[in-house]
């Protein structure tokens, strides 16, 4: 490959070039990944399901191609102080990519951890696809780029040093940041760095089997940041003269402005600016103290917003009204019909939405903001000022969680917009109560449930989906609507639908569709996305079957996996959890699978709900294979969350609507888990495989969700339909 | 009205002009940019601000600022000794419990508190630990607490009930799952890669190197 010009990569990011070595990774070959199952039917009689379009392509698989153009335009730099240096075009949201892509830098380069450097890449357009995190899709997307750069990387580094001592390139080793001659000679890869620059030639990644970082357990690399308190998100951030901005907002979901008298808020001690904007009344102050006491001083009248007259229960109804019927056949055996209600979540990061906006009399901004999106925010910002997007600058800071939040630049929006009006830079915060009233949700659904079934295979599996419409309107729903538009029809909501839903397991035909009713509540994709209600159901729906066919449910699940490796994660899930052991009154065990990502997962857990109203998850069992693993300790982590978030969503954790407004405002009545609420035992079993890495940030959450939901029936007696269930 | 108010954080004396209502979170962050206490919810629910007054717990966003005054403040930034971590912060760096650590120097905070208070807390104790994290990391959040209180935490998979208050529930017993079924297989689900198995993998390692015990 040419040596490119790094330069003209670089514009606008304010890095001092110096002679490094520094290049563009190799444009990787396209592989689609065909890791779909469609194993014999050697166990069971199971009727045979085709396979949906997640198995032929699936999300990571549209990413991967929508990323593939601008791979080359990726720049690993190693600097004459020996530190390996990426930039990632990524978020972190605590979901730990950036130690895994460290990891993976220091495998293929044999350098030490500790000199490879993860940065979050600005907002770089160019990159134009490449820059979007979401669907658990980083690793999957960047694995393979990024081992081949840094194999590349390692070789012209070993090609330098050779030119130097006059040796054969094949007589020296890489180790520890340097090249090491069989005589005891070393070179650092600083010192190597300028030489190698002038080097060409390509390395190839180790084979698995040479791995010595890669798929061990590795703790953060930001971890004594984060225990120090060093670790900085948008609001610790200290930008010159940014001040504090806090704003009112309506009692009622995109409620608006209708008169101000801020008189008094105004003469509040601390005050620089009051200023409207369309989502409320925001002040700007020397402290957010000053801020939100001036925001509680001010008088405004609200005008109503679009939904003021609606509440949950005409929420449901409408979600009811327009669910198209179940059509399938009831065929020559009987039937089983579910219909479920989910109500909104709300993802409450702990981190409130917050950004800091520099808008200069000069043309230019400057927004910081974790973002998932950072091109697509770059753009709306500037639209929204009115200027060139080039003109505006999103550096991107860590995330305090997302969970899909940060698709979306809300925030960064209105601070631009505040920023722009006084002329000052502002760091705008969303109180928890704004999040809470105004955030977005995970919308509501009203689902249903058709299985038909002999005595012994399951023939049919309909499942309708109606919901509140999931708003894609982000860099993401842009990236799948220029993808997909030419092969799925509807919007960016059908095509992810596609590209994320099917059923694992072989029950005949199966017929999912997805229908959306336009609310105008603010919604937002919520890790798992469709998954977590939809394969939550129909997990509920394989156990009633079981129980219907006379089976054990984890057997069952076990005889119509499609995959093999879905069977293993449930062999192995069973034989850890002790399932099938007999249970107290009011204690069960439920079970739960899922497979997406090209990965697998099997939940198993045990519940306490001798008291129904407060049921406890007392242990909790994830087996799951992801392919190669990079961090095992990242990876338990991963899969630990979004079990918490299944015992969340399924048992306690919801938002209701009144008359236009969320009732709920904080963590207080949004009863998300608490330590008092989790497992007291939890276990993650891995099954190691070396397929390429699979996604798992994500995984565990549908299969979580179903183990609880199936736990709490068993446990007692019921048929949850209504999530969650104490709501 | 603002007056001057007095206190130490971290060791360092500090004088803050301020009403005397505002709360110390905001006189730490946007008076004295001390940053660690996070801002979560303001109303004391969230516990991501929680830190020291006189090495007792507290929630800054609630606690006015003259109640400071004359008063020894500790935030996760005075924890550590100079470059030598708090032997809590080391055990949640040993066990790995942060994601994406908004939560942990509150959570850290409180287990130090906890610790004092108790130092061998039960798992109604560590239940009781109200710090929300929207992470998930409760079970490596108990795991760190119990490895550095020296309590044995069970091996994953060995099947014993936790320690603690009864449940009410017998032993869980390690039984298998008493019906047959394949061993974990290779990975012959696809046709792209060579789906070489190495066997089932027991992730139990939390707390591996977990040295430091609470002094
Ligand atoms: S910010 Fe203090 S308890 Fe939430
Ligand atoms: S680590 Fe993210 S909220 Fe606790």
């Amino acid at each position: 490959m040419a040596e490119p010009e790094p330069a003209a990569q670089d514009k606008g990011r304010g890095l001092k070039r110096r002679k490094f070595l520094t290049f563009l990774v190799a444009a990787p070959t396209l592989t689609v990944a065909g890791r779909f199952g469609f194993d014999a039917l050697t166990e069971a009689s199971a009727v045979p399901s085709l396979p949906s379009v997640e198995e032929i392509a699936d999300l990571g698989e549209v990413i991967r191609l929508a990323s593939m153009p601008t791979m080359h335009l990726m720049v690993l730099e190693v600097t004459e102080d020996t530190t390996v240096r990426f930039e990632l075009p990524r978020l972190e949201v605590g979901q730990g990519i950036s130690t895994s892509i460290a990891m993976v830098l220091a495998e293929e380069l044999d350098a030490r951890l500790d000199d490879v450097d993860v940065e979050l890449s600005d907002s770089r357009p160019e990159l134009h696809f490449n820059q979007i995190t979401a669907g658990s899709t980083t690793m999957r997307v960047l694995w393979d780029p990024v081992r081949r750069m840094a194999a590349d990387a390692r070789a012209r580094l070993v090609n330098a040093a050779a030119n130097q001592w006059g040796l054969p390139a094949e007589q020296l080793t890489t180790k520890d940041s340097a090249v090491h001659a069989p005589d005891g000679r070393t070179l650092s890869y600083g010192e190597l760095s300028a030489a190698a620059r002038e080097e060409s030639g390509n390395g190839e990644p180790k084979p698995a089997s040479e791995y010595t970082v890669v798929g061990t357990p590795v703790a953060r690399t930001d971890a004594r940041d984060i225990v120090t308190g060093k670790a900085q998100y948008a609001m610790d951030l200290q930008i010159e003269g940014a001040l504090p901005t806090v704003v009112a907002r309506p009692p009622t979901i995109k409620g608006t402005v209708g008169s101000v008298n801020d008189a008094r808020a105004r003469s509040m001690p601390g005050v620089v600016a009051i200023t409207e904007i369309p989502t409320g009344v925001a002040v700007s102050a020397e402290t957010f103290y000053d801020a939100m006491r001036a925001r509680d001083a001010l008088e405004i009248s609200w005008k109503p917003g679009p939904i003021d007259t609606v509440s949950d229960s005409d929420i449901r109804k409408k979600l009811k009204n327009v669910a198209h019927p179940l059509a399938a056949p009831k065929l020559r055996g009987r039937h089983l019909d579910a219909t479920f209600d989910f109500a909104f979540v709300n993802h409450a990061p702990m981190e409130v939405e917050s950004a800091v906006a520099d808008v200069r009399h000069d043309g230019t901004a400057e927004v910081w903001m974790p973002s998932q999106t950072a091109i697509w925010a770059q753009g709306a910002i500037a639209k929204e000022l009115g200027l060139n997007r080039d003109a505006v600058s999103v550096h991107v800071t860590r995330a305090g969680g997302s969970f899909g939040r940060r698709l979306f630049a809300d925030v960064g929006l209105e601070a631009a917009r505040v920023s722009q009006a006084i002329g000052r830079p502002v760091k705008l915060m969303r109180t928890r109560q704004d999040d809470m009233k105004h955030g977005r949700m995970r919308p509501a659904y009203h689902q249903k449930i058709r299985a038909s079934y002999t005595k012994g295979e399951v023939l049919s599996f309909e499942h309708r989906v109606t919901g509140v419409g999931l708003d894609f309107d982000h860099g993401l729903g842009e990236a799948l609507t220029s993808t997909l538009a030419q092969t799925v029809e509807g919007g960016a909501s059908q095509y992810y639908f596609a590209v994320s839903q099917s059923m694992p397991y072989h029950v005949g035909v199966v017929n999912h569709t997805l229908q959306e009713v336009q609310l105008g509540i603010p919604t937002g994709s919520f890790r798992s996305v469709f998954s977590g209600t939809v394969r939550a159901a129909e997990e509920v729906v394989m156990d009633e079957l079981a129980e219907q066919m006379g089976k054990d449910p984890l057997e069952f699940r076990r005889e119509v996996a499609k995959a093999d490796s879905g069977k293993a994660v449930l062999t192995k899930v069973a034989e850890v959890s002790g399932w099938g052991k007999d249970m107290p009154a009011g204690h069960a065990l439920g079970v739960g699978y899922h497979s997406e990502y090209r990965s697998h997962a099997a939940c198993v857990v045990e519940i306490n709900a001798t008291d129904p109203a407060n049921p406890r998850v007392t242990k909790a069992f994830i087996a799951a294979d992801v392919g190669q693993v990079i961090n095992q300790k990242g990876l338990e982590a991963q899969l630990m969350g979004a079990t918490m978030d299944g015992i969340a969503t399924v048992l306690q954790a919801g938002v209701h609507i009144d008359n236009g407004a969320v009732r709920e405002s904080s963590y207080g009545d949004f009863l998300w888990t608490k330590q008092g609420d989790s497992p007291t035992q939890f276990e993650v079993h891995l099954i190691r495989t070396d397929w390429a890495p699979g996604g798992a940030g994500e995984l565990a959450l549908p299969a979580a969700a179903g183990a609880v939901a199936n736990a709490y029936a068993k446990a007692t007696g019921t048929k949850p339909r209504s999530f969650p269930i104490n709501h | 009205m603002p007056k001057k108010h007095r206190f130490s954080v971290n060791g360092d004396k500090v004088e803050v002009d301020a009403d005397a209502n505002m709360p110390l979170l905001w006189v730490l962050r946007d008076k004295l940019g001390i940053t660690g206490p996070k801002y979560g919810c303001g109303v004391g629910l969230c516990r991501a601000c929680t830190s020291h007054l006189n090495g007792n717990e507290i929630q800054p966003c609630v606690v006015p600022v003259s109640e400071c005054d004359g008063q020894e403040v500790t935030t996760i930034e005075g924890l550590a000794d100079g470059d030598e971590l708090h032997p809590v912060q080391q055990a949640w760096v040993d066990a790995d419990v942060g994601q994406c650590g908004f939560c942990q120097p509150g959570q850290i905070m409180a287990a130090v508190a906890l610790l004092q208070r108790k130092s061998k807390p039960t798992d109604a104790d560590i239940d009781a630990i109200e710090n929300m994290c929207r992470c998930g990391t409760y079970p490596r959040l108990r795991a760190a607490i119990k490895e550095i209180a020296g309590i044995p935490t069970d091996p994953p998979g060995n099947g014993e009930p936790p320690k603690g208050p009864p449940e009410g529930k017998p032993p869980n017993g390690k039984g298998p799952d008493g019906r047959p079924g394949k061993q974990p297989q290779q990975g012959g689900d696809s046709s792209s890669a060579e789906g070489e198995q190495s066997g089932d993998e027991k992730s139990g390692s939390l707390f591996d190197g977990i040295k430091s015990a609470f002094g």
